[in-house]
């Protein structure tokens, strides 16, 4: 471990105020993006007026840190337009990167402006080598944040292989969806992940408490799960849910448990690999939560790379259910 | 260009002599003008039925006048998917659907198809993947009407194909995880091949007992089948070139003559809805993507769509 890359901490800011903060915690880079569908976070409350970025990218700068900024859904036939005026937003304030999933935007932004950095989005799935080749052959990627699909030995392995810096997720939400290549909320809702930025929109959420004391979370016309008296009711987002089938007696997760990502053991492994970035997910996230999640990984990665045991704060309160998993990185017997 | 019905990839586990018959059949009477054939869900399925039977299946359905596209893997990522896919490229004779952006790294500036699990939401990818060697497009089912509309008007100017689903489920989302093989609890590489036991995927239902999605392996499909036939003269309006009928184990003899007698005007589209309705089918048709409504939803086409 004697040349190590010393990766970036990327730390979500969902609003200027948590942007300060994970700032003033030691973020490397913030991901943000703007109060419209060009984001993958498109919730009410979030996100960033372009007044509101300019200060903020101003702010970031001042303290050393870079920002990124999400325009990662995929425009919808006749709306491209919105697209390309993020991106010639995001180049005149200063913007660091463009985090990205469309191949029309990727092109726009190596055609308009080459010296602008391309960050291929988890939500462009480049699960393969060949996948990101693609993306850096073509639009001259120059990193590509990874599916949360990929154990350690197979993240090192496909660093052997490509031409780019990767960055990883370690902390926060674990869906099992291929990001990027769901349409499960459209299904439901009518509004699109892809194309609107909306998974789970609040506006469709209904919770029902029946007369047994049982609490049912609602999306649109379907129950997503039903929690006892005792139980505490979650957010219903699908691939979060209890559901039935023949198989099984009673509900099951059927697609993953309420759980998040914590790969805070994994560090040591994922540096010594050659990982270049490490990813926090929760722009919805508030505040407090990015203050103390992003101080916890500085100091853990800076530990680590003073050659100390790093000193790991206890996250699980933070976690969705207080529950946590090493995800994919571990082994592969999740699949 | 006279429309055309195609019939999509056959996205579930069967048995490899059940798919021979099938396609024999589909040969012999259906009027389908391109099938595709090939494994697009699971690489561990292919040492069934496309490593064996796969060149004899597609020349059958050549010798019967069909043009056959061979459609590739939504997912890649070990090492032998990897593999295949690039030998599948390099193929010569038959187009390839390339449904991953691995395969595009091979495939430049030669002729290939882009599938409907390749996320191409707009005119300008669709553009640009099409400056690169793609003749043809197999729209996303979420799509509206509203981007299909426009998306047709480029592929015109292009002068390339696009083609919508009308009928079957619908593909919603993909993951790395097993989902068959996880309610069986089971993990993907222990599966011993449970999706094998539900011909159209198994129903997943909410925990009050109403159906709502179905899953095949990693994929998750949509409970409802999509039925745009009535929607079919207003998509030919807006550029739309090929309609596409889904593998299911209803009688698809009956779903693409429904289909295509409607596209040759040979019965109104009541009469071939009225077809539909009487295979049997227990989930609900669905509607909704194509209305730019929620695609659970049944829209009744009313008068003229905005």
């Amino acid at each position: 471990m004697n040349a190590m890359v010393k990766p970036e901490l990327i730390c979500p800011a969902g609003t200027p105020a948590a942007l300060r903060s994970a700032v003033d915690a030691g973020a490397d880079a913030v991901y943000c993006g703007y109060q419209n569908a060009t984001n993958a976070r498109n919730f009410v409350g979030l996100n960033f007026t372009p007044e509101e970025m300019e200060k903020s990218i101003r702010y970031a700068h001042d303290g050393g840190t870079k920002v990124l900024i999400t325009l990662n859904t995929f425009p919808p036939a006749g709306k491209v337009e919105l697209w390309k005026e993020m991106v010639d937003l995001s180049a005149r304030l200063g913007a660091d990167a463009c985090i990205v999933a469309d191949i029309a935007v990727a092109a726009y932004i190596r055609d308009t402006y080459p010296d602008l950095r391309i960050h291929l989005s988890v939500q462009a799935a480049a699960s393969s080598p060949e996948a990101i080749e693609y993306y850096v052959r073509e639009f001259g990627v120059k990193r590509v944040v990874l599916p949360r699909i990929m154990t350690v030995s197979e993240i090192r392995g496909l660093l052997k292989e490509i031409p780019c810096e990767v960055e990883t997720f370690i902390f926060g939400n674990h869906g099992l969806m291929v990001e990027g290549r769901c349409s499960l909320t459209n299904y439901v809702t009518g509004q699109s992940t892809n194309m609107d930025g909306a998974c789970s929109p609040a506006a469709c959420v209904k919770y029902e408490r029946a007369d047994d004391g049982s609490m049912s979370t609602i999306l649109g016309d379907y129950m997503i799960d039903r929690f006892g008296p005792e139980e505490t009711a979650g957010y219903p987002t699908i691939c979060k849910g209890r559901y039935k089938c023949d198989a099984r007696d009673g509900g099951y997760y059927a697609f993953e448990e309420p759980i998040s990502l914590n790969a805070s053991t994994m560090l040591p492994d994922l540096i010594n690999a050659g990982v270049h970035a490490f990813k926090i997910e929760g722009r919805q996230r508030s505040r407090a939560y990015v203050k103390k999640v992003v101080a916890a990984f500085r100091e853990a990665v800076d530990s680590i790379m003073a050659g100390q045991e790093p000193r790991l704060a206890d996250l699980v309160a933070l976690t969705e259910g207080q529950k946590q998993t090493e995800g994919a990185l571990k082994t592969k017997k999740w699949r | 260009m006279n429309p055309s019905l195609t019939l999509g990839p056959n996205l579930f586990h069967w048995p490899a002599e059940q798919r021979i018959d099938f396609y024999n059949r589909i040969a012999d009477e259906s009027p389908v003008s391109t099938v595709y054939l090939g494994e697009v869900i699971c690489s561990k399925r292919t040492p069934f039925f496309d490593d064996v039977h796969l060149p004899a299946v597609a020349e059958r359905l050549e010798r019967a006048g069909k043009t056959v596209v061979y459609s590739s893997f939504s997912e890649v990522v070990i090492k032998r998917e990897r593999n295949i896919l690039m030998e599948w490229s390099k193929q010569e004779g038959r187009d390839l659907e390339v449904n991953n952006t691995a395969a595009l790294l091979h495939l430049k500036d030669r002729p290939h198809r882009i599938g409907g699990l390749l996320n191409v939401y707009n005119e300008d990818t669709m553009a640009y993947l099409a400056g690169q060697g793609a003749t043809h497009f197999s729209l996303l089912p979420e799509l509206p009407r509203a981007a299909i509309a426009r998306l047709g008007e480029k592929a015109r100017e292009l002068g390339v194909g696009v083609e919508v689903q009308v009928f079957g489920r619908a593909s919603l989302a993909l993951s790395a995880r097993c989902y068959h093989a996880r309610a069986h609890e089971r993990t993907k590489d222990n599966c011993q091949f449970v999706c094998g036991d539900d011909p159209d995927g198994m129903t997943l239902m909410t925990m009050d007992e109403k159906p709502f999605l179905t899953i095949n392996g990693i994929q998750t499909l949509s409970y409802g089948y999509l039925d745009l036939m009535a929607d079919i003269d207003d998509m030919r309006a807006i550029g739309v070139t090929h309609f596409r009928v889904m593998p299911h184990t209803c009688d698809m003899i009956v779903v693409t003559r429904a289909f295509d007698d409607v596209l040759a005007g040979r019965i109104d589209v009541a009469e071939g809805e009225a077809r539909l309705r009487e295979l049997g089918i227990e989930a609900p048709f669905v509607n909704g993507f194509y209305r730019g409504r929620a695609g659970h939803d049944w829209v009744p086409r009313v008068t003229e769509m905005a």
